[in-house]
């Protein structure tokens, strides 16, 4: 018995690498809140100041005057919230139905090789670095949209839209289509069993049941979307203006900080109105994800 | 619990199996093989209406692969090879075109309950829904109707707006015979039904079977011998993919048979 006892005192290898293993996953684990805390903790602080004392928040969100430069500087960020919204949004027009279709194709219809290339592609696609997406923008869409349509410019919002829906197009299908495997094979043989066809599966069962992954899919574009700034910067035109048509030149808030943040003074106006900016992309991102994850719970629920 | 005689006793007036007319299903040299591993070889049988046909045999004996051929769920599963001939009332099941009409008329119970993630009256409606009924009240009077049939009802009609997976195991499989039933399917396919659910819901699926057998033909895939004993008036014994024996169930319970393997089996000495 005293053996027994002494064996089960004793720490041996296994126990140390059982805690050890424990410890770095908790920091792996808590790494992410921290990231997000810093990152967050560190743009208000730079913002803050410039928030509470040179913004007219008024000006802010209802002027299209961004004239940080000027000797009597306005900060009025409307057209740059317009114009990363009706890029966004043009992007999500043209992406959304793309990739769910893509994702469906690759999910429920295609099989061995076929499925294997068009994965393999798709997910190549979402290799391709944003400056040179930016570079399709501005040498080939660009001339192209010009003849097609009889337009003196062809940076705008089509340009930046269509460019930025083919760079969310492929994270949106790889998670749409992660989605849709996800849901068990046994619903489609009950489904198929009850006299469903291959659509109404699909329609009435398996979109249903991954709608969750789905939603997912779709904001991590939107996402995509408002945070690229590269291609953006290069496809837009990056003209403050209120855009009427798509042909439209257009600035986006992501485009407006990476072109200019290079050239403020730390700690001046300018600076602070730039992270503002950031603030304002922050929150944005947020709520975004905030309202996924309640929309997520509420289907859940029930 | 042991019922002395062997299939379901006549309930109501019901006439019992109609081995004068023709077979609602005819199998002829059935072989199914996955790749190069035969699962089914030459299987020849048929089965009449209005019987509860057992099929009995040990795991990997070919049961269910018997069955999903029989609904073409064969083409679910690429390497699934059938040859042979199945008719059902008559007909090559390849000559149905519609491959999903056949299946409509043939309701699927699995082994483990497949909830789809809809709500309880969903679930049920689903097909109603699919022959393009639209009609709340006449869904309504669907849905009460099967969910009363499959001995649900009850338990379940302050519910019909939560999830079947919400469902106790037994409840679930129940479910699935409900909307089974709601395909008022001319047949009913059962493998092994009751895996996942407790005795005495078992035997309440099992009463609920008997009263059935009026309206439809059943083939029950077990691996509960009773159970093929209590229920059904024929029965067959699948073994490695052969069909060693096929008779009436109380021919095989009563040691008439030639095969000392389906004896063997049945008095549980291998399994």
């Amino acid at each position: 018995m005293a053996a027994t006892a002494a064996a089960m005192d004793r720490r041996d290898l296994a126990w140390y690498t059982d805690r050890a293993a424990r410890v770095l996953v908790f920091i792996g684990g808590i790494s992410a809140v921290v990231f997000i805390l810093g990152i967050f903790v560190f743009v208000t602080k730079e913002g803050l100041d410039f928030v509470f004392g040179a913004l007219n928040l008024r000006e802010f969100f209802t002027s299209i005057e961004w004239r940080p430069t000027s000797n009597n500087p306005t900060y009025g960020a409307l057209a740059l919230i317009v114009g990363t919204a009706s890029v966004t949004g043009f992007a999500m027009l043209c992406s959304v139905p793309l990739s769910l279709g893509a994702a469906l194709f690759i999910a429920e219809f295609a099989t061995g090789k076929t499925r294997e290339t068009l994965k393999i592609l798709v997910e190549m696609l979402a290799a391709i670095p944003s400056v040179v997406w930016g570079f399709v923008g501005m040498s080939i869409m660009h001339p192209l949209i010009i003849r097609i349509f009889d337009v003196p410019l062809g940076l705008g919002v089509l340009n930046a839209g269509l460019i930025l829906g083919l760079m969310a197009a492929p994270i949106m299908t790889t998670i749409a289509e992660d989605a849709l495997k996800a849901v068990p094979d046994t619903y489609r043989e009950a489904a198929e069993a009850l006299g469903a066809t291959r659509w109404e599966v699909i329609l009435k069962v398996v979109i249903p049941a991954s709608k969750n992954g789905l939603l997912a899919a779709v904001l991590l574009g939107v996402g995509r979307g408002f945070g690229e700034t590269m291609a953006v910067l290069m496809a837009s035109g990056h003209a403050i203006n209120l855009p009427t048509s798509v042909f439209d030149s257009v600035r986006a808030l992501t485009a407006t900080i990476a072109s200019e943040l290079g050239d403020t003074v730390y700690g001046s106006d300018h600076y602070g109105a730039l992270f503002t900016l950031g603030i304002l992309l922050f929150l944005v991102t947020f709520v975004i994800n905030l309202t996924a994850d309640v929309v997520v719970r509420g289907i859940r629920k029930k | 619990m042991v019922d002395a005689t062997s299939g379901a006793a006549p309930l109501n007036g019901d006439p019992g199996p109609r081995y004068d007319e023709a077979p609602i299903i005819e199998v002829r040299d059935l072989t199914i093989s996955y790749g190069r591993t035969p699962a089914l070889r030459d299987i020849t049988l048929d089965i009449y209406r209005h019987e509860i046909f057992g099929i009995i045999g040990p795991a990997n004996s070919g049961k269910t692969t018997f069955l999903r051929a029989l609904n073409r769920m064969d083409e679910f599963n690429p390497g699934m090879d059938v040859d042979g001939t199945i008719r059902i009332n008559g007909k090559d099941i390849n000559d149905w075109r519609n491959v999903y009409a056949l299946r409509s008329r043939i309701g699927v119970v699995f082994p483990l309950p497949v909830g789809l993630p809809l709500t309880v009256y969903e679930n049920v409606a689903f097909s109603p829904r699919l022959r393009g009924i639209r009609k709340k009240a006449q869904l309504d009077e669907v849905v009460e109707r099967c969910l009363t049939r499959a001995a649900l009802w009850d338990e379940v009609k302050d519910r019909l707006d939560s999830l079947g997976s919400l469902l106790s195991g037994g409840q679930q499989q129940r479910l699935t015979i409900a909307r089974a039933l709601s395909q008022e399917p001319e047949l009913l396919f059962l493998d092994e039904f009751s895996i996942a659910v407790d005795p005495v819901t078992t035997m309440r699926i099992e009463d609920v079977l008997k009263e059935l057998r009026s309206e439809l033909t059943i083939v029950l895939v077990t691996n509960l011998v009773q159970q093929a004993r209590r229920l059904a008036d024929r029965t067959a014994f699948f073994l490695t993919g052969e069909l060693v024996e096929i008779g009436a169930t109380e021919d095989l319970f009563e040691r008439k048979v030639e095969d000392e393997r389906t004896t063997g089996y049945i008095e549980g000495r291998f399994g």
